[in-house]
């Protein structure tokens, strides 16, 4: 029997089973009624299905829930109006463990048994580079909501974006104008010593350095520390300003032990709100942080000149005034990171409209078409703030918040603008093929 | 800080990760000295010890010291509960072979953590310390509530050592570790004072957990950590004996705190790991151990 | 183990090889690539079981033989652009080089101790690792991009990104070593290896040199792992610290004992069944893990001596 479909033939670039199948199919088409329409026409009103990688457990996992209320609220208001493109959409959630292998296996699940049409949500930046490359190899485009500089360091693949929430390097960036006005012109750093804490350890020297401010001191702490006293004398005596920015289940004792060990005679305290997320700032022992700034990505607290938008997206997500959840002043949100989560949804939304997406067959139209979105604009879709995008390096870049401890709560005392975070591109992921 | 202040400082804060460990490690010396197995979910109880804590302490209002108060005394006895509860349903019908025991272990531990994160939630949660007293010393300020622990685990470590060797229930554990069939000849009931001590392991565990939770936090995976230093300690210590867990304790916590004042973090738990397998290699019944029968 | 014809023993495992062939085609594409994935990391339980089913050494650091192997073969390419073959041979001389260095060391202790010390070996490997974040990535770890994962055979080039490239390759490796594996335990050496584990005394009081015998396991055990591993970076594009953690070093573990320890296929059927109960558990709930945990106890309870292990116990004593 001739190899019609090439089985045997060493010089094909690929064994396909593919062919194999196609094959048989052909021939059973062949064999049956000619009759036979295909679902194409009833597509249209199939619902888009988007694949959400959340951290249900492991150490991400208060942060899963949290973007799984977010998710889940952007895309009820989505539906409600209209959905996307007509077709209402279908969130299908996996839980990765927050693990890097298992993250791509999730990938995995979705592009071949869901069958889902993108995939989208993940946060910790070890398990987005893990399961980047199976979203690249299922050609599946990839939206995660991370924060990482991964993404945009262009060392990933071209299937991947962070189109709705900025990137660490850019924040470092865009609060060293403030810090070194505001704050102290000698900075110790105190950071954990994995790849979150290495960013900030990367990116603020030569930011501060632009501004007039050094760096004198940088102390790198195990994660999995939980006492950190025998740390704090390594803090030169000089410094103006301590910079934190611990995370982990341990961070209210580093409060709590940096406070005993200062009392009332401290520097300023500067850090970025990811050691908080989900903890309550009035919890005991955290009194020592009254006083102190940090970053905020969005507000936990409602502010007085909160636009609409943003009060629309409180009350659609649950949140109260003191960002916990509704009914449960106990459940503190992740406020800093889960609107992208929102946001995010809505980008895809305009992409999969703008390429006139139908299904997984146009995922490179996609691609293409997110690529060449430009700028978001404040509103409902985009409540944080206005963005840019870089379609070369799949990144957005927005403004970022300065907030203060005050009263128990948190106010925002400075807004940054959008080009104190911009930086020189390190690549570009158009010039990578399909 | 100059040197002797920072020395100062980090001999404190080794003396609190010791005595945490010294009573988890103890825990773990006396289930493995007695019963012979390893116990991979004794992590978890220390978890469960923490996790109790809160919940008792946020459901008994009033002064803090009250609510810590209870849990000291509530959240060891239920963790010791669960302990021979899962002696009693699973390892007795192992016959405690050591291979099926690790296994066993290893899917409770799956079980308690899961758990605990269903019922308990991922984050993690603050307990008030009985009293905040902050002592200030010319260099620095410190946690008396600190001191306290170092204080409250050497007395529970003498307590237990008088349990040990001066009652008769001690000396029943104490002669079922060092033969069994001798001691089952003798009448003991070899399998109820197994399970009593599982249970008085767990429990160890669990008010070291009670003792450490208001400086650091309950979280559903903070029992990892402890399993593995526990084991470290054992080891180098010297399988049960009570004198060289102690020792090895306190070693390992005062130079867990001294070796990060010269090295950065990383390299300092590299070269402790290091030697401590290296003492293993050479000495491998720990350092007041016996050579195993 | 009663003893068998060299004939019926191949023929089973060649047969199962087969079936895995036919599946290929046969599995719906999210099947086939967890298969790939399985077959890989039952190699890496082959390699384990070696050691732990077969002298009886139960070792809690073969994560670092696995991440000598998927550094060795994932920073080869990465760093100095090193071609399939050539970085997976890396790979595994790296696994061994190090088995040899851990196994001088660590035979040297026995029972308790032992588990100890390989453990601490591999936290010590795993926090280098963290240590040299810049050439490994650290935690966050690296990506191996699609295009350098390609092998030319003769003429043609192989995308090991490719579905049925990568299942085939995966149990091109597994075969290997399966055989290999069968091949070992039927020999002398294999014979010499049960001794040891039965009665170290009297194996050396016959003669038997045990020290070396024990360290040529080690170095075996140590290389076939770090074969999974080298394969696991270049089939899969990714090398992270996660996988020099503990939890890689209870998994095989666990792989060995559930499938059934000295049993030849147990490690395939080990870790296959802890894919399946984790894939399946945790599509209907997120408390997968009980279920996990729940399904270990049960198992060691009913079946301690694994699945083939029993099954070899009560019904085919000649099971390899």
């Amino acid at each position: 029997m001739a190899d019609k479909n090439g089985f045997f033939d060493l010089s094909r670039t690929t064994l396909s089973r593919r062919t194999a199948l196609k094959g048989i199919a052909a021939g059973a088409g062949l064999a049956l009624a000619p009759g036979f329409v295909r679902y194409s026409q009833a597509q249209s009103s199939a619902p888009i299905k988007i694949g959400f990688q959340s951290h249900r457990t492991g150490i991400g996992a208060a942060y899963g829930r949290w973007y799984e209320k977010t998710s889940a609220a952007a895309v009820k208001a989505i539906n409600d109006a209209g959905g996307i493109g007509g077709r209402q959409v279908e969130l299908v959630i996996e839980d990765d463990g927050t693990d890097p292998a298992r993250g791509a296996e999730v990938v995995n699940k979705f592009a071949k048994q869901h069958k889902t049409d993108i995939v989208f949500g993940t946060l910790f930046s070890h398990v987005v580079i893990g399961s980047a490359p199976a979203a690249g190899e299922n050609k599946i485009p990839y939206f995660v909501v991370s924060e990482g500089h991964h993404v945009a360091s262009t060392k990933l693949n071209r299937y991947v974006f962070q189109p709705g929430i900025t990137d660490v390097k850019s924040q470092i960036q865009s609060m060293a104008p403030w810090i070194a006005a505001n704050a102290g012109k000698k900075v110790t750093q105190i950071f954990p010593d994995f790849a979150f804490g290495y960013d900030h350890r990367d990116y603020l020297p030569p930011a501060l350095k632009a501004q007039g401010a050094d760096v004198i001191a940088q102390i790198a702490i195990p994660p999995t520390e939980s006492s950190f006293t025998k740390y704090f004398p390594q803090i030169p005596a000089e410094t103006e300003v301590i910079y934190h920015v611990m995370v982990g289940p341990a961070v209210l004792t580093f409060v709590k032990e940096l406070g005993e060990f200062y009392g009332s005679q401290r520097p300023q305290l500067f850090g970025f709100m990811d050691s908080l997320e989900a903890v309550d700032i009035n919890s005991p022992g955290l009194e020592f942080l009254d006083g102190s700034h940090f970053w905020e990505g969005s507000p936990r607290y409602a502010q007085p000149d909160d636009s609409a938008a943003q009060k629309a997206y409180r009350a659609a997500v649950g949140i109260d005034d003191n960002g916990a959840a509704v009914g449960d002043a106990k459940d503190i949100s992740t406020a800093s990171h889960m609107f992208g989560c929102w946001e995010t949804l809505y980008v895809v939304k305009k992409a999969m409209e703008d390429a006139g997406y139908k299904g997984p067959e146009d995922r490179a139209k996609l691609v293409e078409a997110t690529e060449a979105l430009k700028e978001f604009a404040e509103g409902p879709e985009h409540p944080q703030g206005p963005k840019t995008f870089n379609g070369k390096i799949h990144q957005c870049f927005g403004i970022q918040n300065i907030s203060k401890v005050e009263g128990g709560k948190l106010k925002v005392v400075h807004k940054t603008k959008i080009e104190d975070g911009l930086y020189e591109p390190e690549g570009d992921y158009t010039t990578q093929a399909l | 800080m100059h040197f002797g202040p920072h020395l100062l400082l980090a001999a404190l804060e080794g003396l609190v990760t010791s005595a945490v460990l010294a009573l988890t490690a103890l825990g773990l010396s006396l289930v493995f000295g007695v019963m012979r197995i390893v116990n991979v979910a004794h992590g978890e109880f220390f978890m469960l010890g923490a996790v109790l804590a809160w919940a008792i302490s946020t459901a008994i209002s009033g002064h803090p010291a009250i609510g810590f108060a209870a849990a000291l005394v509530i959240a060891p006895l239920l963790v010791g509960l669960i302990a021979f509860l899962a002696e009693w349903l699973v390892l007795r019908r192992l016959n405690y072979n050591p291979e099926s025991t690790i296994v066993a272990t290893i899917g409770m531990l799956y079980i308690i953590q899961q758990l605990a994160l269903t019922f308990y939630g991922p984050e993690a949660r603050p307990v008030e310390p009985p009293f905040s007293y902050r002592i200030l010393l010319p260099w620095f300020g410190y946690s008396g509530y600190k001191l306290s622990v170092v204080a409250a685990s050497a007395i529970l470590l003498v307590v237990t050592w008088l349990v040990l060797t001066r009652t008769r229930i001690g000396l029943i554990m104490r002669a079922t570790q060092y033969d069994r069939e001798t001691a089952q000849a003798f009448g003991i009931p070899v399998e109820r004072v197994y399970a009593g001590v599982f249970a008085i392991g767990a429990m160890l565990a669990a008010i070291a957990a009670v003792l450490i939770v208001p400086i650091s936090q309950a979280h559903y995976l903070m029992g990892q950590d402890p399993l593995l230093l526990s084991f470290i300690v054992v080891i180098i210590g010297g399988l049960g004996s009570l004198r060289g867990t102690v020792v090895a304790a306190v070693l390992i916590g005062l130079s867990d705190g001294i070796v990060s004042m010269f090295f950065s973090p990383t390299l300092a738990k590299i070269i402790a790991t290091l030697a401590v397998a290296m003492v293993l290699v050479f000495r491998p019944q720990g350092l007041f151990g016996t050579t195993p029968r | 183990m009663t003893d068998v014809s060299p004939a019926k023993a191949y023929a089973l495992h060649i047969l199962v090889v087969a079936l895995l062939f036919v599946l290929n085609f046969a599995l719906p594409d999210y099947h086939q690539g967890l298969f790939a994935r399985i077959m890989t990391l039952a190699v890496f339980a082959m390699g384990y079981n070696l050691l732990f089913g077969y002298v009886g050494l139960l070792s809690l650091g073969h994560a670092m033989f696995f991440s000598a192997g998927l550094y060795g073969a994932g920073l080869t390419v990465y760093h100095l652009g090193w071609g399939v073959p050539e970085a997976f041979v890396a790979g595994v001389v790296c696994g061994a080089m190090l088995a040899l260095v851990i196994g001088l060391l660590a035979l040297r202790t026995s029972g308790v101790a032992f588990m100890i010390v390989t453990m601490m070996f591999a936290q010590v490997f795993y926090l280098l690792i963290l240590y040299f974040a810049a050439w490994t990535g650290g935690d966050q770890g690296l990506v191996i991009q699609q295009a350098s994962r390609v092998v030319t055979v003769g003429g043609a080039l192989f995308d090991l990104t490719d579905p049925t490239v990568r299942y085939m390759s995966a149990l091109a490796l597994f075969a290997v070593v399966l055989l290999i594996t069968l091949a070992l335990v039927r020999s002398r050496f294999g014979r010499v290896l049960v001794a040891i584990r039965e009665n170290e005394e009297r194996t050396k009081m016959l003669g038997y040199d045990t020290g070396a015998n024990k360290l040529a396991a080690v170095v075996a055990s140590g290389a076939v792992c770090a074969a999974s591993g080298a394969a696991y970076a270049l089939l899969f594009g990714y090398v992270g610290s996660s996988f020099a953690s503990v939890q890689y070093s209870i998994l095989p573990l666990l792989w060995v004992l559930l499938g059934g320890a000295a049993t030849t296929l147990g490690p395939l059927v080990g870790t296959l069944f802890m894919y399946y109960v984790t894939d399946i558990t945790s599509g209907f709930t997120s408390a997968y893990l009980l279920i996990v945990g729940v399904a270990l106890i049960l198992l060691v309870l009913f079946f301690p001596k694994g699945v083939l292990g029993s099954i070899r116990q009560r019904w085919l004593g000649w099971l390899p």
